[in-house]
């Protein structure tokens, strides 16, 4: 039980300007603006917002400012915020097939129609730190090239023309939104793909991690990564017809996975999927594994037990602001609770203590 | 500009333009252009969100992936033209321009409008995506699997 307490406003007062004061730091240095935010520490931004689950980088940039740079606090900030605007409506879904993209590997075919592009990548750097940025932030710019501007079709549109891999089938056009009703298992998988794109990214590494690793495996392979911009597109009801309201980067991942085939599919290939607002592969790829996982019940596989296939673990433990709140709430003060804890501890000694005695004397 | 398949085309166009535009750009050109038309609000900015959906396995059912901030303003000129503004962001001066540049595009004055605001918002955004198309063009590699030398 809670109790509330009062008291300790000054404290309190005292304690949030000098909050202020340590997120400003050594006032001998620069302070750090929110556009140098949005533009040099974007990935962080792009976590952000899609833990956030709301794409608008200045808001995000200026989240992780107020919040120090504690990524989760940043997303509690934007999902607090996001629950005072007004829905304005709901977008078509977004065409990644016409994504412009920045990257685009596959890591199942070499010879991908469209080409492999690395895009400004992590990838094949030595992971060394680079000390001349601690002095000196200037960088040449990138080597450009003729764009072909050819189209960059989905590679798994190859495996569904020969009918090697499972067909996605249809769903609502207006999907459950966990956002508006609270979340009910069993979750369709429309459900657990929005559970899972604003879930936390340790959290969805971890499980994508223990299927690699043996706990429901799925043997895995990236068909492709893709990594760009696309336009959202909106039905207007006040023009009676379609027009693009912004664009989004987004983040894709297509997993091609092994399937022996079941009492009710025979064997071809599967799909995992992940999409995520901004530059965020890592999150992308652990989605699309943890998605496959969780199908194990539509595609008439076994459940062998992982937590992977547990949509309830899963899906009930993937929101870090859920987690937080529940977390952190344990060391707000609890004083009238611990208090009949204390009592009941005292009970229980001194009565088994007065059981001792008793034993002691008739032995 | 081909409206001629549908009348619609032309204005989604330019709509999609201005909501795509980054803001200060949209501004400088207006201040440029000078344009100041006699008009009544009829919806003042209003910031909000929209839900963005995506596709399982980019191609199956629709699915909430995340919403994302738009800020909407619908205005009527004086000669009568109503003017709908959508755009990206929080910027409600951008709503209101993006607003009055449609309801301007549908009077006498579009060709005006268009060589001074819509055409270079559209140009300037062709420009930042062919520079992102070629820096990502140079990172194109060819994979090859070595032959290994076992037989």
């Amino acid at each position: 039980m809670y109790v509330a307490v009062k008291g300790g406003e000054k404290a309190i007062d005292a304690a949030h300007a000098w909050l202020a004061e340590e997120r400003r730091g050594p006032a001998d240095v620069a302070e750090l603006s929110v556009s140098q935010i949005k533009g040099q520490l974007k990935l962080a931004v792009n976590r952000v917002m899609a833990e956030g689950s709301l794409y608008d980088p200045d808001l995000a940039a200026l989240a992780i400012k107020q919040a120090r740079g504690d990524m989760i606090e940043a997303i509690f900030l934007i999902r607090a915020y996001r629950t005072t605007l007004p829905r304005i409506g709901g977008s078509a879904p977004v065409d990644t097939e016409s994504m412009s993209c920045d990257r685009r590997v596959s890591a199942t075919f070499k010879d991908a129609p469209g080409g492999q592009v690395l895009g400004p990548t992590f990838d094949y750097t030595h992971r060394l730190l680079d000390f001349k940025l601690a002095a000196d932030g200037d960088v040449p710019s990138a080597p450009e090239r003729q764009s072909d501007g050819g189209p960059k079709p989905h590679i798994m549109s190859y495996l569904d023309r020969e009918g090697l891999i499972q067909p996605e089938p249809e769903g609502a056009d207006s999907p459950p939104d966990l956002t508006r009703e609270p979340l009910e298992l069993p979750a369709d998988r429309a459900l657990r793909l929005q559970s899972l794109t604003r879930g936390d990214e340790g959290f969805i590494l971890g499980m994508a991690y223990s299927t690699q690793r043996g706990y429901a495996r799925n043997h895995a392979f990236v068909a492709e990564l893709r990594i760009g911009t696309c336009a959202v597109e909106m039905d207007i009801p006040e023009l009676g017809f379609a027009i693009e309201i912004g664009e989004i980067e987004l983040t894709e991942c297509e997993t091609v996975n092994q399937f022996q085939g079941s009492k009710t599919e025979p064997p071809q290939f599967t799909r995992g999927y992940g999409l995520v607002f901004g530059m965020s592969e890592r999150k992308a790829i652990s989605m699309a594994l943890v998605d496959r996982a969780l199908r194990w019940e539509e595609l008439g596989e076994d459940n062998v037990g992982a937590p992977a296939q547990d949509e309830e673990f899963v899906l009930y433990h993937a929101d870090n602001i859920q987690a937080t709140g529940f977390l952190e709430h344990i060391k707000l003060p609890h004083y009238v609770d611990f208090q009949s804890e204390l009592e009941l501890i005292r009970k229980l000694r001194r009565e088994s203590m007065g059981r001792n005695v008793h034993q002691e004397a008739a032995e | 500009m081909d409206g001629s398949s549908n009348p619609n085309a032309a204005r989604k166009a330019w709509l999609s333009v201005l909501s795509k535009a980054p803001a200060t750009d949209l501004a400088n050109l207006w201040t440029k252009a000078g344009y100041d038309p006699a008009h009544e609000v009829l919806r003042a900015s209003e910031i909000g969100a929209v839900m963005v959906r995506g596709r399982a396995g980019a191609a199956g059912a629709p699915f909430n992936l995340g919403e994302m901030t738009v800020t909407r303003c619908s205005v009527r000129l004086a000669s009568g033209e109503v003017g709908h503004g959508y755009i990206q962001g929080r910027d409600k001066n951008h709503a209101t321009q993006a607003a009055l540049a449609d309801a301007l595009m549908q009077t006498a004055d579009a060709k005006d409008v268009d060589a001074s605001i819509i055409a270079p918002l559209r140009k300037a955004a062709e420009r930042r995506c062919a520079t992102r198309a070629a820096k990502a063009a140079a990172t194109k590699v060819d994979f090859f699997t070595m032959v290994r030398g076992e037989d």
